[in-house]
């Protein structure tokens, strides 16, 4: 195993060489081309423009829920809360609007500091009462559901217009699509370019060393947690805005979606590793799994099984990658 | 001689892709009898072992395991020929008892279930072939390293192993631990256990070796006995001489300032009152045995640990307790004792590692600047000869003396003046080590101040200005280097009352 290894120190090729780096370091992009050109043969029906912006569409609430997950996953954390937060976000919202009365710019920016608020009290709890982030989460997970539901009696509850609009056409561009790629964009920028980024990365990796470092762990880790659950308040507004109503059972079981997508798009679950735009990717192999497979006539049962042996499937031949770069 | 060897490595060579790191060696490992391989990092040491353990297999010469020609495909085959090897990373489970670790992977079973009572029965009787009496319900975690490492080789002998290889056994041990174990290999060694020692202590292979195969390079240089002279060992090893292998200058000029004072310092339970100063371009040495609590005054310092009372001032400014970002602000730098869990990210490149302390320092607006960091970093990098290929070489792909520079480096663009540095050439080979004493040359030249914990007193007498040395979380006594011996400063180590009456059985015992 030790001759890959020296194989790697070998200074990197250009041309071919650089280019078979990258298919080996992009894995899950070659697995989305790949799906693509199967479908594309397998279906005429796959690659028109309308089924890509349905993609889109479709993609847009797993991948903005997966983008703030990945900051946590980053910081070697996980937020299994993120589908419960997004439903009590939007439920939030709808109720400032529809109970309460307050216009619907108040609406939107309040469901979206729900979500901030509930990520960092995720984040206080890891990080201030020392909870592993998997409890802490599992509870806010139960809680967040649970307020969903009192709030709205277990009724829908209709959106304010501002939020409704995040589920609208803006000219021959669905919304969803545009909110999907300016929060990718932002988080992106945030993971890449901030002090508080690289710091997600320092901690993930080694949260010893990042403290010893002067790193401020703690407000790290509330910051991830907060920043999770800003883009699950995002995505569970763009769900509501979709529906024209927020509904109680909403994003039931979506953080599992998230968490795949994080993890086909190459993060690692044991912190310090992980990019949005794989996340990215992530979130569109599922999807368009999915798509494929309805375009094909398969039966949603089926579809799990699928979906489930491709997240193995994904890990597998990462983790593969990664040791034998490693020996 | 002693019979004929147990094993042989006949002229081995081994590549890894276009790398040959083995170049023909032959290595003999005779029945009681301690072979001794020394050479630097890199040198190939730790490839020997593992074609000897079945890890990695020569791809020229031969192994001979008592005369005959075997292959070793897998650690079990070496395993089967009653080859054991002791890692520096024991392999132990430390939530499990004694008792079944020593017994991991054969628990003896009765009707199915685990035979509790034989497994209890069979631990012991491994412990005692060591000597070694303790409790086989204990929880291996709860043992101190040396204990572990003594309980490791108990199981290795009861898989009947007559060949032991031990990786850097001493590398965390005390010196009384040290003691206890090379008692342990005297005793191995009468009966005819063949053992393979590997250290970078010199001082450990006179003590307990027989033999030296000196490894440079990948390639075999010279089997000198194990009574040759430690700068001969130095001269085998380098391929040059290391006229000083503490090159201690000091060269700071400037006014006498006090940078660093403690006073009065004290934690819970590990620290009592302990007051010590250090001016700009002095090196104060603390030292003392393992626990005596000098790491727990580093922590203190850095702000990585509360302390229950005193007083740290940099400058003649309080820092406040705890706080890790102000004493960074305040210039101080630590170096951690273990690089690898506390010092460094290793999944990440060499320029992040180096920047993490002003990553926040240096950015605008939270943005991250890159160009400087960067840029701050190769200067630095290349001022301290870290050996990477690049900035963006993974940290963990380093070798144990780069990895150390690279938190130097860290502490280095940082601006750090007063530098606490733990331990700060363990697990580094001699060129290295000569290095990073370089480095606190220059530290302490520019008007830097150091405090260095060490366990090895060369170092300590070699490098420091003055010793604090440290007992029971008491200071025990101040030397200037000039005056202080090894034994001198090893008295104060063990002043405190029962470290006395310990240190005497050690004596009358040897």
């Amino acid at each position: 195993m030790n001759k890959v290894a020296e194989a790697v120190a070998v200074p990197k090729g250009r041309g071919r060489g650089s280019f078979m780096t990258f298919l080996s370091g992009n894995g899950a992009l070659v697995g989305l081309v790949v799906l693509g050109l199967a479908l594309f043969i397998a279906t005429p029906d796959f690659l028109t423009g309308r089924n890509l912006l349905n993609v889109g569409i479709q993609a847009s609430v797993i991948a903005v829920l997966a983008f703030g997950l990945t900051f946590v996953i980053v910081a070697a954390g996980i937020d299994l809360s993120v589908g419960s937060v997004a439903a009590l976000s939007a439920m939030g919202s709808a109720w400032i609007f529809s109970q309460a009365d307050l216009p619907g710019w108040i609406a939107l920016i309040g469901g979206l500091l729900i979500g901030t608020l509930s990520g960092a009290v995720s984040g206080l709890a890891v990080s201030y009462g020392r909870l592993p982030s998997f409890i802490a989460t599992l509870a806010m997970l139960s809680v967040a559901r649970g307020l969903t539901l009192v709030l709205s009696g277990g009724r829908p509850i209709p959106t304010a217009p501002e939020v409704s609009f995040l589920g609208s056409m803006l000219g021959p561009v669905p919304m969803p699509i545009v909110v999907l790629i300016i929060a990718g964009t932002v988080a992106a920028l945030i993971l890449n370019f901030t002090v508080m980024g690289r710091y997600m990365y320092a901690v993930g990796g080694n949260t010893e060393a990042a403290r010893l470092s002067g790193i401020p762990v703690r407000r790290v880790l509330i910051t991830v947690f907060a920043l999770s659950g800003f883009f699950a308040a995002l995505a569970g507004l763009l769900l509501s805005g979709r529906l024209d109503s927020a509904q109680p059972q909403a994003a039931v079981g979506y953080e599992l979606d998230a968490i795949a997508a994080v993890v086909i798009g190459g993060a690692s679950l044991a912190g310090g590793v992980g990019r949005i735009s794989g996340t990215l990717i992530g979130a569109l192999v599922l999807v368009v799994i999915r798509n494929g497979l309805n375009l094909l006539n398969v039966s949603s049962f089926w579809q799990q099984v699928v979906i489930g042996l491709v997240i193995a499937l994904a890990v597998g031949v990462d983790s593969l990658r990664r040791k034998t770069a490693q020996h | 001689m002693n019979g004929s060897p147990i094993l042989t490595l006949d002229n081995v060579s081994k590549a890894f892709g276009p790398v040959t790191v083995i170049d023909g060696v032959s290595v003999n490992v005779l029945p009681g009898k301690v072979q001794v391989l020394l050479g630097e990092n890199g040198a190939g040491k730790s490839t020997l072992i593992k074609m000897m353990a079945g890890v990695h297999q020569p791809d020229g010469g031969r192994i001979l395991i008592d005369g005959e020609e075997v292959q070793l495909p897998d650690t079990k085959a070496s395993e089967k020929h009653g080859i054991a090897t002791i890692h520096q990373e024991l392999n132990l489970v430390g939530t499990m008892s004694i008792a079944e670790n020593i017994s991991l992977g054969r628990l003896p079973r009765r009707f199915g279930l685990v035979d509790k009572a034989r497994m209890k029965e069979d631990a012991r009787a491994a412990l005692a072939l060591i000597g070694l009496d303790l409790d086989v319900d204990r929880m291996v975690g709860e043992l101190g390293i040396a204990h572990q490492q003594l309980v490791e080789i108990a199981k290795a002998l009861s898989l009947n192993a007559r060949m032991l290889i031990l990786d850097e056994p001493t590398a965390a041990l005390t010196k009384r631990e040290i003691a206890s174990l090379f008692k342990v290999v005297e005793d191995l060694r009468s009966r005819g256990v063949g053992m393979v020692f590997i250290s970078h202590h010199l001082d450990e292979i006179a003590a307990i070796g027989d033999s030296v195969s000196v490894l440079r390079d990948g390639r075999f240089i010279a089997e000198v006995p194990a009574t040759t002279h430690e700068d001969e060992l130095v001269r085998l090893m380098v391929g040059r001489d290391i006229d000083q292998q503490f090159p201690r200058r000091r060269e700071y000029a400037g006014p006498a300032e006090t940078l660093l004072e403690v006073s009065g310092l004290s934690t819970k339970g590990m620290v009592n009152n302990v007051s010590f100063s250090v001016q700009a371009g002095e090196v104060v040495a603390l030292a003392g045995l393992v626990g005596a609590g000098r790491t727990e005054v580093i922590r203190a310092i850095a702000g990585i640990d509360p302390y229950t009372s005193g007083r740290i001032s940099v400058r003649g400014k309080a820092l406040p307790p705890l706080n890790v970002g102000a004493a960074i602000r305040a210039g101080i730098g630590h170096v951690p004792e273990d690089r690898k869990v506390q010092g460094l990210v290793l999944g990440a490149d060499v320029n992040e590692n180096i920047g993490y302390a002003t990553l926040a320092a240096t950015a605008r607006a939270g943005i991250v600047d890159f160009a400087g960091q960067r840029k701050r970093a190769q200067e630095v990098a290349d001022k301290l000869r870290i050996r990477m290929s690049s900035l963006d070489q993974t940290v963990g792909s380093l070798s144990g003396g780069n990895q150390q520079k690279t938190v130097f480096a860290r502490w280095i663009v940082a601006g750090a003046t007063v530098l606490l540095l733990d331990e700060p050439t363990r697990g580094v080979d001699v060129g290295a080590k000569v290095e990073i004493y370089e480095l606190i040359n220059a530290i302490t030249a520019a008007g830097g101040a150091v405090v260095m914990v060490s366990s090895e007193l060369p170092e300590v007498l070699g490098m420091a200005d003055r010793i604090v040395v440290m007992s029971g979380g008491h200071v025990s006594g101040q030397l200037p280097a000039e005056s202080a011996t090894q034994d001198s400063v090893m008295s104060l180590a063990v002043r405190d009352v029962q470290r006395e009456i310990e240190d005497k059985q050690m004596k009358d015992e040897s």
